[in-house]
């Protein structure tokens, strides 16, 4: 049996030596540790942090022309509903708001959640750039400010690591 | 005062949603491959699940919720309030998934708290 595991290990061991060219390739070469960004998952990551910001953005410019909403009496509410969901831009973004949930259920199926989540909150910047632009809100510059504290605190509760449920025990080669 | 009922709506719907979703699919098991069969199949065992169909009627609330909001306040407000989501689900993932929460994690949701508190009275 261990005879058996250590000829496999040799055979392994060969067929590497042999495969690999045994050229030092400077340090840092053997183990790729940061693999580059792949174009694709640059370009759904693109798609994400525009598509939910339009789609928001939208959503926002259908309500705003569907006000006032009344929430009482519930035949109000029914009307509003109604005059709601003929709008354009409210279906508009509803659209785009699912271009950015499968984009980011593409993206999380190969990318790692605790890089995509923080790279994704830039989406509350871009909201905020969207609303100014597109909408003439007046965005102060404390809001700006929270915007920012938002995105580092995202970015600090991604750092944390995806599981803490159960933990791997100690690696031992 | 509708301001904190239509926040609290689509925090607590939302995160409620996602946490009854995520309960759902880890009954019906992962997916094997992308065939339209493997997906279909998965999609009707997940049709069966009654914490689906909370989870859906939960985070439509939030959706009409979030609309009722932008009906009256600025996207550049509303988008960024919707951060205390993240500190919703840390509490939800500690109180009913058991997940142990760092306090490094803490520390983010403090963050977002904050961020989200300067955005409120950055309200001009």
């Amino acid at each position: 049996m261990i005879h058996g595991r250590i000829a496999k290990k040799l055979i392994l061991y060969n067929r590497k030596v042999s495969i690999e060219p045994v050229v030092d390739k400077g340090p840092g070469s053997g183990m790729a540790a940061h693999k580059p960004l792949q174009l694709k998952t640059f370009l759904m990551i693109l798609v994400m942090v525009l598509a939910g910001p339009v789609g928001n953005v939208l959503l926002g410019m259908g309500m705003k022309a569907a006000s006032p909403v009344s929430f009482w009496p519930p035949v109000q509410l029914l009307q509003s509903g109604l005059r709601v969901f003929a709008s354009v831009p409210i279906w508009l973004g509803i659209l785009s708001l699912i271009t950015f949930f499968v984009a980011y259920m593409l993206v999380l199926s190969w990318a790692d959640y605790s890089f995509v989540q923080p790279v994704s909150s830039v989406a509350y910047g871009v909201v905020a750039l969207l609303g100014w632009l597109v909408l003439g809100e007046k965005v102060s510059a404390l809001r700006w400010a929270g915007i920012a504290v938002i995105c580092l605190g995202v970015f600090v509760v991604s750092r944390t690591g995806a599981q803490t449920t159960s933990q791997l025990p100690a690696g031992n080669g | 005062m509708l301001v904190f009922i239509l926040f609290t709506i689509i925090v607590a719907a939302g995160t409620g949603g996602e946490l009854c979703v995520s309960r759902a699919m880890k009954r019906v098991g992962e997916a094997q491959s992308f065939h339209p069969m493997e997906i279909a199949r998965v999609t009707l065992r997940a049709l069966r699940q009654p914490w689906m169909w909370a989870g859906v009627a939960m985070m439509a609330f939030a959706f009409f919720a979030l609309l009722g909001a932008l009906s009256m306040y600025n996207v550049s407000f509303v988008v960024p309030v919707t951060a205390l989501s993240y500190v919703a689900g840390a509490f939800g993932g500690a109180a009913f998934l058991g997940e142990r929460v760092t306090w490094r994690r803490w520390v983010g949701v403090l963050l977002v708290t904050i961020g989200v508190t300067l955005v409120f009275f950055g309200k001009s």
